[in-house]
């Protein structure tokens, strides 16, 4: 049975969510379908990028206010949670993630006579996110303390002179220019959160009936054609694509938050590897 | 094992604890930290000699050879290392037998890509199908790591390049105007002056390669995390120390295991980078020059 592309892309353009035909290839495995089947596995990478960097930027804030916080009760959480995410591999949190998931009472937790199911933490949609989470908003949070560390005394001091004190000091000085000094940095953060996304079905996080990411697919077919040269190439594509994608967003929002100043003294955002975590 | 530890299932407490600690497979386990180790040793100065060659390659005159060094140091960007991983891995291997396959196969011998089949003469198999368990191990083992040198290379590169084109330029042409060529102000003034500028970026890629080390475990290497997932499953009445499902707590091993690799780091790191600011021409080097003024 030969299909069109177009037929091949109905029936896997959806099949990492579960839409469209269940059965894998087991034949031909042509190039429309290797790019169709990586494409529908983009799915979850997206997924887990965009959500994790969208909840880890408001934990990442306040990570970052934490510890820079007089206080040590503040100060010594928010460092230690920075250092155990930023100075482990995120291979192994994930690992550990999901035996601590796993170990969790099959029945549900009762509460106050309601009964919270437990099962769903050890799917990837709801734990790898978790996991991816935490670890971006420890990463953020470290980009955004050095930005808040690094603001200009005289802004500060400028802020004094007008009165402007307490949260609205805050709220109209430091936080617009720690964002604006640790844009940079965050943009890289995005980009390598991005790629670490490729981790989650490679580590404990199951993939049920066969529903995974871009990498878990591609895996597939090299696995099947003992041919590397044309499916990883393939998800290499489509990562560069997400890339440009996350430094165009980026660059927009980097332009709106340095829109006040000369042109000339505008920060460019530079790629930093980061890779790995 | 030790004669108390004969009968595993006869002893408690903290006896038992020891001789389970002590068996042979967790002897294996303490090993593999060594693997990681030995590759971080391999790893770390050939990624540095790769990315020395693909830095110096992008700054030379030779067009061919500064395409090259730029195509490998923009190589990393925009794709998942986890790829190159995968990728190279299969490939270096395929790359090796094929080349051994036009050395030693018969004449006439079908190519190896074979519809959907990877297949060369028993001959040219590396290693040998009749070598020992030994060699395979070590053949695998030096597959990854080859494949973390190339990949950590060309970020090392990017470092270099990067720590090359800061150098200041008073100090390159202050070297010409004294009369030195080329290759003596690269081998006495550059070379020696940018490592000063390199080493907060090679800092952070020695951080991330220690982290990247339990994707050995992917590369197919039975490295700790291998043995962590082997040790902590389960273990049924029929095994010598049963026990319950412990992966998590041998996971909580590895976590302090690379918290711990990753604090010692940043503090020998932290001292290097004192020792190379000395008499440097930034911030760092002004800031121990008054100190000590």
């Amino acid at each position: 049975m030969s299909m069109t592309c177009w037929e091949t892309i109905q029936a896997y353009g959806l099949r990492s969510i579960g839409i469209g035909e269940n059965l894998l290839p087991k034949t031909d495995f042509t190039l429309c379908q290797q790019f169709t089947l990586i494409g529908s596995g983009l799915i979850w990478n997206v997924y887990f990028g965009v959500l994790s960097l969208a909840f880890g930027f408001f934990l990442a804030n306040a990570l970052a206010l934490a510890k820079s916080a007089r206080s040590p009760w503040l100060r010594k959480p928010a460092e230690w949670f920075i250092f155990v995410f930023r100075g482990s591999p995120l291979f192994i949190q994930f690992f550990l993630a999901y035996e601590a998931l796993v170990m969790l009472p099959r029945a549900g937790i009762e509460i106050f006579g309601i009964t919270i199911a437990t099962s769903w933490t050890t799917k990837a949609w709801a734990g790898a996110l978790f996991v991816m989470f935490l670890n971006t908003a420890a990463y953020s949070a470290e980009i955004f303390y050095g930005a808040l560390r690094s603001i200009p005394k005289g802004d500060l001091e400028a802020a004094d002179a007008y009165g402007i004190s307490g949260w609205q000091k805050f709220r109209r000085i430091q936080w617009p220019t720690m964002l604006r000094l640790g844009w940079p940095g965050y943009t890289n953060e995005a980009i390598f959160l991005f790629h670490a996304t490729t981790l989650v079905f490679f580590s404990s996080f199951p993939a049920f009936s066969q529903r995974g990411d871009a990498l878990y697919y591609a895996n597939f077919f090299a696995d099947k054609t003992f041919n590397p040269f044309i499916p990883y190439p393939i998800v290499g594509f489509y990562f560069i694509c997400i890339t440009l994608i996350v430094t165009m967003v980026f660059g927009a929002v980097n332009r709106r938050l340095n829109r006040h100043l000369p042109q000339n003294l505008k920060s460019r955002i530079r790629l930093r590897p980061q890779l790995v975590r | 094992m030790l004669s108390s530890c004969a009968d595993p299932k006869a002893i408690e407490g903290l006896s038992w604890l020891f001789c389970y600690l002590t068996s042979g497979k967790h002897i294996d386990f303490y090993w593999s930290f060594l693997t990681v180790l030995l590759l971080l040793a391999i790893t770390a100065p050939a990624a540095l000699g790769f990315g020395f060659v693909g830095a110096t390659a992008a700054r030379s005159p030779f067009l061919p050879a500064r395409m090259l060094g730029k195509t490998y140091i923009a190589m990393v960007r925009g794709v998942p290392d986890i790829i190159y991983f995968l990728f190279f891995v299969i490939a270096l291997d395929q790359a090796i037998e094929y080349l051994k396959f036009l050395a030693v196969c018969p004449a006439g011998s079908p190519l190896p890509w074979q519809g959907l089949e990877f297949r060369v003469c028993p001959e040219a198999k590396v290693p040998l199908s009749t070598s020992s368990a030994g060699w395979h191990k070590a053949y695998g083992f030096l597959l990854a790591a080859v494949t973390f040198a190339i990949v950590f290379g060309a970020f090392a590169a990017n470092v270099l390049y990067g720590a090359m084109q800061a150098v200041p330029r008073a100090q390159l042409e202050t070297a010409e105007a004294y009369g030195m060529s080329h290759k003596q102000v690269f081998r006495r003034i550059l070379v020696p002056q940018m490592w000063s500028y390199a080493l907060p970026g090679l800092s952070n890629l020695w951080m991330i390669l220690i982290k990247a080390t339990p994707l050995l475990f992917l590369l197919g290497v039975k490295d700790i995390v291998y043995y962590a997932r082997e040790l902590g499953g389960s273990k049924t009445q029929a095994y010598e120390f049963p026990h319950g499902d412990w992966r998590l707590y041998y996971f909580l091993g590895l976590l302090v295991f690379y918290l711990c690799m990753t604090r010692v780091s940043e503090i020998l790191l932290g001292k290097l980078a004192g020792r190379l600011s000395r008499g440097q021409a930034t911030a760092a080097g002004e800031a121990m020059r008054k100190a000590a003024a």
